[in-house]
């Protein structure tokens, strides 16, 4: 299945074609009906306001904080998960994973218990001086919360489709588990860790209902572009049709990105399988 | 409220013809459907569904409007739909199915009298004003409007954007002091579940949404609040399919029934 190459068969019957026409219709007649929506000489103006530009600002900002933060946590996981057999690893992977199906308010509801003020871990940080409620920070918590599984399920995978007999051969030849990570694993699963990190940048930057529960909304502070969106619908549709648009142009880009990449680095290990 | 819709209709219908044969006859009519409930061959009783579109602040007063009303004239159903009125307009005008639309703002009421979508003219029936909530510790010892604007006081607010948050740049206009919120929400859930959660020091709120959280949170009026008393209108969706049912409803709830209901959970009377 995975050999496209020579023959040019491609196995799908006719009728198949006829229903991923009707499934890309789907998807894509709501965002053309969008664009219909759009007050276009009123577009620039729009997407370049004050209110605009702070909150695109401050959502690319978080975005790319939580994308490291995510980076930095997801890749051990992702290694524990695919490397170590321990007793529990399952269930371990079904709570890394739940965000992934949770409702991101119910992930905001557990936030807040857990870093608010009022909080589990809020109040030893209060009394160490340190404010999560309100802040920046609440954002890109509530970002990483959201996005972290992408990563994890992504470089898990590519871990898994690598095996370790290069880390092993490397190990042979003396090399230490620090080494072996640094010289052959991570190298060998970047693709992975590169379309895992834009996903995660892609969900962070569509965080909206964890960021509103924990974080609140505050220009520039805590608004990022999916909340500014939906404030503004309140009052200005135009102003919140042009700002989604902007939003799926932004996140297009950054899929459109990632989705090249993993096919050539994981391709030749398929095939060596 | 017992018997199915289907028979009901039925019932209405044999009802409604032996009404009309029994014109000339003396006596009462006497309906001659299978199953008999009390009330159903008297004629002008409204019958049959409607849904009734109304703002979120609403929900405990007519979730019980809705049951009495319910209790009262057997055979019928009262749909609800609660959310902000802005959503709730959208809907509407998009096409969803209202009979009742009951707006938290005479704002939202006009664009869909604009849109041509309400029958007659809409009626006040209810009014509401801002009011301080803090968590029941009130940690930063709130006990005036002027108090929000202490420094270090984090108080939490509607985004001027939606109804809550007009109100509240009135207020602060007519209080002469401008408030510095750590945060500006899209809704006054979103406001309540901040100063409930213990996050915030303090929000600004309607009178009920306080009354409506128990004690969860602690109220205090301020002078000023009178200055934005926010009217809640409520009409006939001119594309419903019930105008008769739908009548009744308002009926009730403009009536001194609603009133009862509306004035326990702290609306006021326009």
């Amino acid at each position: 299945m995975n050999r496209r190459s020579g023959t040019g068969y491609t196995g799908i019957p006719p009728w198949i074609y006829a229903i991923a026409a009707a499934g890309a219709v789907f998807v894509l007649l709501p965002l053309v009906a969008m664009v219909a929506k759009v007050n276009w000489p009123q577009f620039i103006p729009l997407i370049t306001s004050e209110s605009s530009l702070t909150a695109l600002g401050l959502s690319l900002r978080t975005s790319a904080a939580s994308t490291a933060a995510c980076i930095v946590l997801g890749v051990p996981l992702a290694l524990v998960l695919a490397r170590s057999p321990f007793p529990g690893q399952r269930l371990l992977r079904a709570f890394v994973l739940l965000p992934l199906v949770l409702p991101p308010v119910v992930g905001g509801i557990a936030l807040l218990y857990t870093f608010g003020r009022q909080g589990l871990l809020g109040r030893s940080l209060e009394l160490a001086g340190i404010q999560i409620a309100f802040s920046t920070t609440a954002v890109v918590l509530a970002q990483t919360f959201v996005a972290l599984p992408f990563l994890v399920v992504s470089l898990e995978g590519a871990l898994r489709t690598a095996g370790n007999k290069y880390e092993a051969v490397a190990a042979t030849l003396g090399a230490r588990p620090s080494t072996v990570l640094r010289r052959v694993t991570i190298p060998l699963v970047l693709p992975g860790l590169a379309s895992g990190a834009v996903l995660s940048f892609a969900r962070s930057l569509g965080e909206f209902g964890a960021t509103l529960t924990f974080a609140g909304s505050l220009q520039g502070v805590t608004r990022t572009l999916p909340l500014e969106i939906y404030l503004q619908r309140e009052t200005d549709a135009d102003a919140a049709v042009a700002l989604s648009l902007l939003l799926v142009a932004v996140a297009v880009a950054v899929v459109g990105l990632s989705y090249r990449r993993p096919r050539v680095g994981v391709a030749p290990e398929g095939v060596f399988r | 409220m017992s018997i199915p819709r289907k028979h009901f209709a039925a019932l209405l219908v044999a009802g409604a013809l032996t009404a009309g044969l029994a014109g000339c006859a003396s006596g009462p009519p006497v309906a001659t459907g299978t199953a008999s409930s009390p009330g159903a061959s008297e004629t002008p009783k409204p019958s049959g569904t409607i849904t009734v579109f109304a703002a979120a602040s609403l929900k405990p007063t007519f979730t019980r409007l809705a049951s009495d009303f319910e209790a009262k004239n057997p055979g019928t159903k009262i749909t609800l739909n609660f959310a902000g009125s802005s959503d709730l307009v959208t809907q509407i005008t998009q096409g969803a199915p209202a009979d009742v639309f009951a707006s938290a703002d005479t704002k939202n009421m006009t664009k869909l009298t604009d849109a041509k979508l309400v029958d007659g003219a809409p009626a006040n029936f209810a009014t509401n004003v801002l009011e301080i909530a803090v968590p029941p510790s009130n940690p930063a010892s709130i006990s005036s409007f002027a108090d929000l604007a202490r420094p270090g006081v984090k108080v939490v607010v509607c985004a001027p954007q939606v109804p809550c948050g007009a109100a509240t740049v009135t207020v602060e206009k007519a209080a002469g002091t401008t408030l510095a919120p750590v945060s500006e929400e899209s809704s006054v859930t979103d406001v309540l579940g901040k100063v409930s959660a213990g996050e915030a020091d303090a929000g600004l709120v309607y009178v009920t949404d306080i009354k409506n959280a128990g004690d969860k949170v602690k109220g205090i009026p301020f002078a000023e609040s009178d200055q934005a008393v926010n009217t809640y209108p409520i009409a006939t969706v001119g594309t419903g399919k019930n105008k008769e049912l739908a009548a009744a409803f308002i009926a009730t709830v403009t009536g001194s029934e609603g009133k009862k209901v509306l004035s326990a959970a702290g609306f006021g009377t326009p």
